[in-house]
């Protein structure tokens, strides 16, 4: 099984009661947006969607947690830590293996840090450091991707190339966006939640932006 | 991040660390570190087997023991910081400084051996041999408090109020948190330095110590040496609020700090004893002096910047090691449980102490005196660096383990470890010339025969140029710090 499934769910964090009465089913191949005010719960229900099968899954959260001292490259391979040995890690990190030096350079060129390989990440601007977040996600290749917020930080372009990149290397994704329009261009089930519910569920070309809008009281003017 | 950096330069504090490694690794060469006992395992065995089944001395002679040892501490410790505090106000001119330094430069036994030859084996040579360096360190960390203090509220008051009224309305206000918990810190220490001032003949927990451990009475050492471990480890928790000015009240009490005076003594001692031997006698100084350098002088130098080379990379190495046993990032609640529990008594011990069991086990070479020096302040790193490692908050899919420990612990943490590392520096230093006195040939070595010879000027010469090394080994690790931005404030004795 790739999906994943939570049933008559609640979601509770620190004590309090952020989702209620989930009924969500993913199967294989799908590709889901979440959709809600910040606030909503969104990384919550991420959060459970990942313990179901944390090994099976590329996982990005918005907090990028790099390592600020080491190179992009480490913090790209830090994605592959549980795949190799120990020792093998070590070397990596002391003298990177060709192997692995010419992966890791394509995928940073595909990010667009191709020449920012060797430069710690506390020297990147945020833009960029959510990028290598981002590739480390990627160079995980894993069945399934789970993002929270991937391109916010990102220009809408370049964002839109990586969200196509996402799709095209996992078989399942499931993404939090506030970008309405990129969750319609990429996605083809849109999640909608409000008030600590789910309050739409649908395949994304069945909806409107009057359905979606709801979702934003705050925005309502 | 715990600490925020301006310029981040990796490659520099790998540089640092390599050229550190470096001159640790050519001075080995030159370091003696061979075991001279012909068992140790034998002895350790006794050593343990005494700790186990302790034998109790009379507890007449364990309370003096312990009072003593308190009495020195707060009567040296109070009397450094009303020093140390009048200094502190005139920290901003350069002389007081150049004071402050070289009152700390020279390590408190050193005191000691002076104050002795004024005031005798007296309470007021031990209190002041304690409260005359402390005074130089009061005089930097309440100087530098001051400064760190807001300038707003003192240029707000009116322009004629006096220095006095603000100081104590918009200064010490501010200071004072800091100043007090700083100060309640060095109690700790001061109990440290009372127990080693034991070593050379004043009553404290250190001389039953030393003549105990000296002729291999484990089981009876075993006692006092708990006793000091306690004082220490639980120095925190007792001495607060109005226990401090009780303990001091009580202390001048049991032990008042009055010594017999021979005004012609001290003025004899003074102005012919001190004075360099040529001087005196209207002799050529040069043959003298290059008698005493090639001699005393420049292999104690020697020895004293290899022996702390050493010590300082084995520090770093259990730092780096042991701290991921007492950080939550690592292991379980038991196995950090143990580790914090070895790593207070490393901590807790005086080196001198340390070195001294170290030296009973493996004889007399440089290698007692590094593991001394290393474990305990490795054990200090370590216990930092793990409190710190704490603060960090790893993702959700971080690696485990040893991956955990190599790509996102160590290499978060190495700035930090960096910035401790230089800071003990100049620790080890002022520590390796005193374990001169244990017969590892440092500069205390020479320091300790010549005042065993009465020849007091030699032993001046020498005391100044181990306060000399200090003093610029102090600068040369703020030049690092500087250079490579590090710039975590961290006071540890």
């Amino acid at each position: 099984m790739t999906g994943f499934r939570l049933q008559q769910a609640a979601l509770t964090v620190g004590g309090q009661t952020v989702l209620h009465d989930l009924d969500i089913t993913i199967r294989p191949g799908e590709r889901v947006a979440l959709l809600g005010e910040s606030g909503a719960g969104k990384t919550t229900l991420l959060r459970a969607l990942r313990e179901q099968q944390p090994n099976r899954i590329a996982w990005c959260p918005q907090q990028p947690g790099l390592v600020p001292v080491l190179p992009v490259f480490h913090n790209l391979y830090m994605g592959r830590l549980d795949q190799y040995a120990t020792a093998y890690n070590l070397l990596n990190l002391i003298r990177p293996t060709p192997a692995r030096r010419r992966e890791v350079t394509e995928l940073a060129d595909r990010l667009g840090l191709g020449d920012q390989l060797w430069k710690p990440v506390e020297q990147l601007s945020g833009g960029q450091q959510s990028r290598v977040n981002l590739g480390r996600a990627l160079y995980q290749q894993r069945p399934l991707f789970i993002g929270d917020e991937p391109v916010s930080a990102i220009d809408e372009r370049q964002g839109a190339d990586l969200l196509t990149l996402i799709c095209e290397q996992h078989e399942t994704v499931v993404l939090a966006l506030h970008n309405i329009d990129q969750a319609l261009a990429h996605c083809n089930r849109i999640i909608g939640i409000r008030a600590g519910r789910v309050a739409f569920d649908s395949p994304s070309d069945q909806l409107t932006s009057a359905d979606i809008k709801p979702l934003y009281p705050s925005d309502a003017s | 991040m715990t600490t925020r950096l301006q310029l981040r330069d990796t490659g520099a504090m790998r540089r640092t660390t390599g050229l550190f490694i470096l001159l640790a690794l050519l001075c080995l060469p030159w370091a003696d570190i061979a075991v001279h006992t012909l068992d140790p395992g034998r002895e350790l065995g006794r050593l343990a087997q005494g700790l186990l089944w302790p034998q109790w001395p009379t507890t007449r002679t364990l309370a003096e023991a312990i009072a003593s040892t308190l009495a020195f501490a707060f009567q040296g410790v109070a009397l450094g910081a009303i020093a140390g505090f009048g200094l502190a106000l005139l920290y901003r001119r350069r002389a007081v400084r150049w004071l402050a330094a070289s009152l700390r430069a020279v390590h408190e036994l050193f005191w000691a051996l002076l104050f002795i030859q004024l005031f005798g084996l007296s309470t007021l040579a031990g209190v002041l041999a304690i409260a005359v360096p402390y005074a130089g360190i009061f005089a930097k960390v309440y100087g530098e408090l001051f400064e760190e203090t807001d300038p707003a509220p003192r240029q707000a008051l009116p322009a004629n109020a006096s220095r006095l009224s603000s100081l104590m309305f918009t200064t010490l206000p501010q200071a004072w948190p800091n100043l007090a918990a700083y100060t309640r810190y060095r109690l700790e220490c001061g109990i440290r330095s009372s127990a080693v001032l034991g070593f050379i003949g004043l009553p404290t927990l250190g001389y039953h110590l030393e003549s105990l451990l000296r002729q291999g009475f484990y089981a009876e050492a075993a006692p006092f040496f708990y006793a000091l471990l306690i004082l220490i480890a639980t120095q925190h928790r007792w001495c607060r609020g109005w226990m401090i000015p009780a303990m001091l009240l009580a202390a001048l009490w049991w032990l008042p700090p009055v010594a017999p005076v021979n005004g012609a003594l001290i003025w004899q001692f003074l102005t012919h004893d001190i004075v360099p031997a040529p001087l005196r006698s209207g002799m050529d100084a040069l043959p003298w002096f290059m008698d005493l350098w090639q001699g005393q002088l420049w292999p104690g130098l020697i020895n004293t910047l290899v022996l702390a080379m050493l010590s300082l990379v084995v520090m770093g190495l259990l730092g780096v090691m042991l701290f991921p046993t007492v950080s939550r990032l690592f292991g379980n609640r038991w196995t950090r449980g143990l580790s914090h529990g070895v790593l207070v008594i490393l901590r807790s011990l005086p080196e001198y102490l340390l070195a001294f069991i170290a030296l009973i086990l493996l004889g007399p070479s440089m290698l007692p005196a590094i593991i001394a020096l290393g474990l305990h302040n490795g054990a200090i790193i370590a216990h930092l660096i793990g409190q710190y490692s704490n603060t960090l908050v790893l993702r959700d899919d971080a690696a485990r383990g040893l991956n955990r420990y190599f790509f996102e612990v160590l290499p978060r943490q190495f700035r930090l470890f960096l910035a401790f590392s230089l800071y003990r520096f100049e620790t080890v230093i002022r520590e390796t010339a005193i374990l001169g006195m244990l017969g590892i040939p440092t500069l205390g070595f020479f320091i300790d025969s010549a005042f065993a010879e009465f020849r007091f000027d030699r032993a001046v010469m020498l005391l100044v140029a181990s306060a000399v090394l200090n003093i610029a080994v102090d600068g040369c690790a703020r030049i690092i710090r500087r250079r490579l931005h590090l710039q975590q404030q961290v006071q540890v004795c």
